[in-house]
Order: structure tokens, then sequence, then C-alpha cells
């Protein structure tokens, strides 16, 4: 089908992009990637959007880090993830989810700001925010934000976003020297959202687990992480079956969602510890 | 700077080697950009919503979904289709391997797995000169559909090029 937009802008600089929310009225929509966004609207999902093109703005692109934080701009490509060095050392838990986000055509345009912001709860990069403790930055008439991950995820494509406000940019601790980041995750063939997936970090303060697929947004596992920092995988992987209440839909039941859960868990932990799962 | 939206963009590009200019609307994405405006054909629209790959081009030296790209978007890119591929030959070789090997039937989804495979190629013979093992093919033809070949030719084909090129660099 063909998209039906109502007008196109395309954003010079952040306070234009803003002005231009201002100035849509309910309508605007921000287009990063377009990965979803232009998808949605083709399938007539959403009609008569006021399309704010922000690929142009520099301010929201690059990746730096201060020594204790990491700062991906919102326009990070999902393929830059892939290849950066700065990600790879500090928060290799990113790098490794675009080897299993959609397809190389798609990841070379997606950007991380746009995967957050759509909130999907089939999307990796949320989980790993959350399970990394991000806070997610952004920027409105009023001045900047920073949101807590673990404040910003509402409900399925829904986020603490105000209308008029603009993701600017995902920051991260950088992982410590013996941290461990996994993700594991199965689908039915690669590049397709998982049917069920976990990211599971390590870290002097505990462990954090955040499950994919398997509920309305991102939510930290805390009944299965607190049987890891007790050292009882068994009692992890149970503990995170009695938690989760996942979806059934044409892809997979709510039982096996569940199951596949347990036993992405059990992978993870495996890979850890260098044990075999 | 006045926030002003519009329903129809002017933009100027460069396809296949050409300048271009258009007035196009704000809706339009690439592919049909190209197929409609510019006859190029080659590039098809099927699913429209990333999936299939059919449409899959080359905008600044990457492979993208023409589908999921505005030609708004496209403005001050270059643009490749596999049109201006075969005129400047540099995927002949493929081309050539793909019909030795019958790695298309109905040819419906060949421009689009012939750009991948032209990324994919491109890709690892930047990153270190490494040769893709047919996993590697596999995983990069992941976002293209084929239902006539199974795969297994388009694979052959694409493994023998990657070969053929390595020792070509090497020699
Ligand atoms: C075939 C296919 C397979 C895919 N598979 C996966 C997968 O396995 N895993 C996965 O995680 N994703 C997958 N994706 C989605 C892809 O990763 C998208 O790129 C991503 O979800 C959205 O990023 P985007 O930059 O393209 O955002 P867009 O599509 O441009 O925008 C998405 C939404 O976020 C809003 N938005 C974007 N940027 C901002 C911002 N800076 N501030 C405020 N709001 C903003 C937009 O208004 C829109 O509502 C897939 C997509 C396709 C087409």
């Amino acid at each position: 089908m063909k998209a039906s937009v109502g007008g196109y802008a395309r954003a010079t600089d952040l306070r234009h992009a803003l002005d231009l929310l201002a100035a849509g009225d309910g309508s605007a929509r921000i287009l990063a990637g377009g990965q979803s966004l232009i998808a949605a609207l083709n399938m007539r999902l959403s009609t008569g959007d006021l399309l704010i093109d922000i690929n142009r703005i520099d301010a929201l692109k690059g990746i730096t880090c201060d020594g204790s934080r990491l700062r991906i701009g919102a326009l990070t490509r999902h393929a830059e993830i892939a290849v950066d060095p700065l990600v790879a050392r500090h928060a290799p838990l990113l790098r490794k989810a675009t080897d299993v986000i959609a397809h190389a055509a798609i990841r070379n345009r997606g950007t991380i700001g746009g995967a957050v912001a759509h909130a999907d709860p089939a999307a990796e990069f949320p989980a790993c925010v959350l399970a990394l403790d991000g806070i997610i930055h952004v920027e409105g008439p009023d001045g900047a934000r920073d949101i807590p991950a673990a404040d910003f995820f509402v409900d399925v494509f829904e986020t603490t976003i105000a209308p008029d406000e603009i993701l600017t940019a995902i920051s991260l601790p950088v992982a410590e020297p013996d941290e461990r980041q996994v993700i594991h995750e199965f689908g039915r063939r690669s590049g397709d959202y998982a049917l069920a997936g976990v990211c599971l970090v390590r870290r002097a303060a505990g462990h954090r687990i955040v499950c994919i697929s398997v509920a309305t947004r991102p939510e930290l596992a805390t009944a299965a992480m607190a049987r890891l920092d007790a050292g009882d995988p068994d009692g992890a992987v149970a503990a995170l079956e009695e938690a989760l209440d996942p979806p059934s839909d044409t892809q997979a039941t709510a039982a096996y969602r569940r199951h596949l859960a347990g036993v992405m868990l059990r992978r993870a932990v495996a890979d850890i510890t260098g044990e075999t799962a | 700077m006045t926030a002003t939206f519009n329903d129809r963009i002017d933009i100027a590009l460069t396809v296949n080697g050409e300048a271009v200019t258009a007035r196009v609307p704000a809706g339009q994405h690439l592919t049909d950009f190209l197929r409609l405006e510019l006859g190029l054909t080659g590039a098809h629209a099927s699913c429209e919503h990333g999936v299939c790959g059919a449409c899959t081009v080359q905008v600044d030296g990457q492979a993208v979904r023409g589908c999921l790209m505005l030609a708004a978007q496209a403005e001050g890119s270059t643009v490749w289709t596999i049109e201006g591929l075969t005129d400047t030959g540099v995927v002949a070789d493929l081309q050539a391997e793909f019909v030795a090997r019958n790695a298309l039937q109905c040819g419906f989804c060949t421009p689009g797995m012939l750009v991948a495979a032209q990324d994919l190629l491109c890709t690892a013979m930047a990153q270190g000169g490494e040769v893709p093992d047919r996993a590697a093919i596999r995983e990069h033809l992941s976002g293209n559909y084929c239902r006539c070949t199974g795969y297994e030719a388009i694979v052959d084909a694409i493994s023998a090029v990657a070969e053929a090129r390595h020792a070509g660099t090497a020699a």
C-alpha cells in the first residue's frame, strides 16, 4: 500500500525540529531511520502525519565517552553501533544486539533513538538500555530531561517522552572491568523479531535481567535476578518462568514463550559462567 | 527559521551517475520515485514494509530498503540501482554466476539479491579481505526473499564470486 502523508519538513537543527513539533499540533511525527515509521505509513496504520526529518541534525549523531559514561546520539545507526570501538569496549551488549536486529539493509538506516522511542517490546535496544541501567536524554521546549530507563517504558509503543519532546541521546555507565553482558534470543529466521530473548548483565552490584518479546514493555526480572545473586541459576529460571505472563499469538503460545525465556536465561548464564547450557 | 511542512519537496540527487532534480510528493518512497518518475523498474515495490528485500538499492554506498526511505530524504545523495550497477559492470561477475548456476527463475528478487550480495562482498573485502563463508552469505541475505530457487544456487553463485574476487585481489 502507499503512505498518505500530510507533509514533510527537513529539520536543520534541534531547535528547528522542536519548533516543527510544536507547529505540527499533535500531527507531527519524528522521522529518524524510518525503518518502523515508514513501514507503518506504507501500511496506512497512520495517515495525514506531518513528518519531521531529523536525519540532518549533526548534534544528534556520534558516540562519545567521558570515562564514566558512554553517550550515544539518537541518530546513531544500528550498523554504526555494530562496529564502534567505544561501544564494543564499554557496552558490548549493544554490539552483540546488532547481530540479531533485523537485516543489514535495515541496520544501515535504523537508529538507536528511533528504536528506543518506538518502544517495541520485541525490540532489542530498549531491553538492552534497561539491562544496562541507561538514561534516556530528551529535549523539549522547556529544556532537557534525563529519564532513567526504569521510568521510560510504559506500554507497547508507549514511553514517558512528551509529545513535544525529542529523544536526543542515550547514555550508559561504562562496563566495569569484570562486568559481563550477554544477549540470547530465539527467532524463527535470522533477523526476525525474537519469539523470546534475554539480556543478562553481571556487575559488582548484582545481576540484571531484562526479557524481550514476553511482556508489554521491557522490565527488570527482579525475582530471577535475586536468585542469580544468590548463586541459584535453577531458581532463577523457575522464578523467571513464574513471573512471566507472555502473549500468545500466531508466532508462539504463551507457554512456549515462557519456556523459551527460561531456556534463553539458562544459555545466558552458561555464557557468562563459561559452562555449556 | 520558520517551521513549515510541505506536501511537495524539491530534491536534487545523483542516480546511476546522472544528476536528477525533481519535485516529489511528501509520502512517496524512493522505490516509487525511481520506478514511476525515472523509469528505473529494476528495484521492485513488493511488501513495502521492509521484509522482502526486492526494493534494495544502494544509497551513499550502502544497501538500503527503497520502500523504507522517502524520496524527499534522498536529497543530496548518490543512488545506484541495478540498472546503473549493470551499466558500469561492477556486478557483471555476480550476474554471470547467477545465470550460470540458475540462481534465479522468475527474477523478481534478483535486483535486490544482487545489491545485497554486492553489499556483502564490498563490506567483507573492505574489512580485511576475508572471504565470507556460506553461513555469512546466508546471514546477509536473510532479508531478501526468493520464492523460486530455494536459495542454494544463490549462495553458490555469491560464494563463487567471493572466492574469485578474493583471488583477483590477492593476485
Ligand atoms: C523487516 C524489519 C525487521 C526488523 N527487525 C527488527 C528486530 O529484529 N529487532 C529490532 O529491534 N528492530 C527491528 N526492526 C526495526 C528497526 O530496528 C527500526 O530501525 C527501529 O525500531 C526504529 O528505528 P528508526 O530509526 O528506523 O525509527 P523510525 O522508524 O524513524 O521511528 C520510529 C518511531 O520512533 C519515533 N522517533 C524516532 N526517533 C525519535 C527521536 N529521536 N525522538 C522522538 N521520537 C523518535 C518516530 O516518530 C516513530 O514513532 C525491523 C524493521 C524491519 C523493517
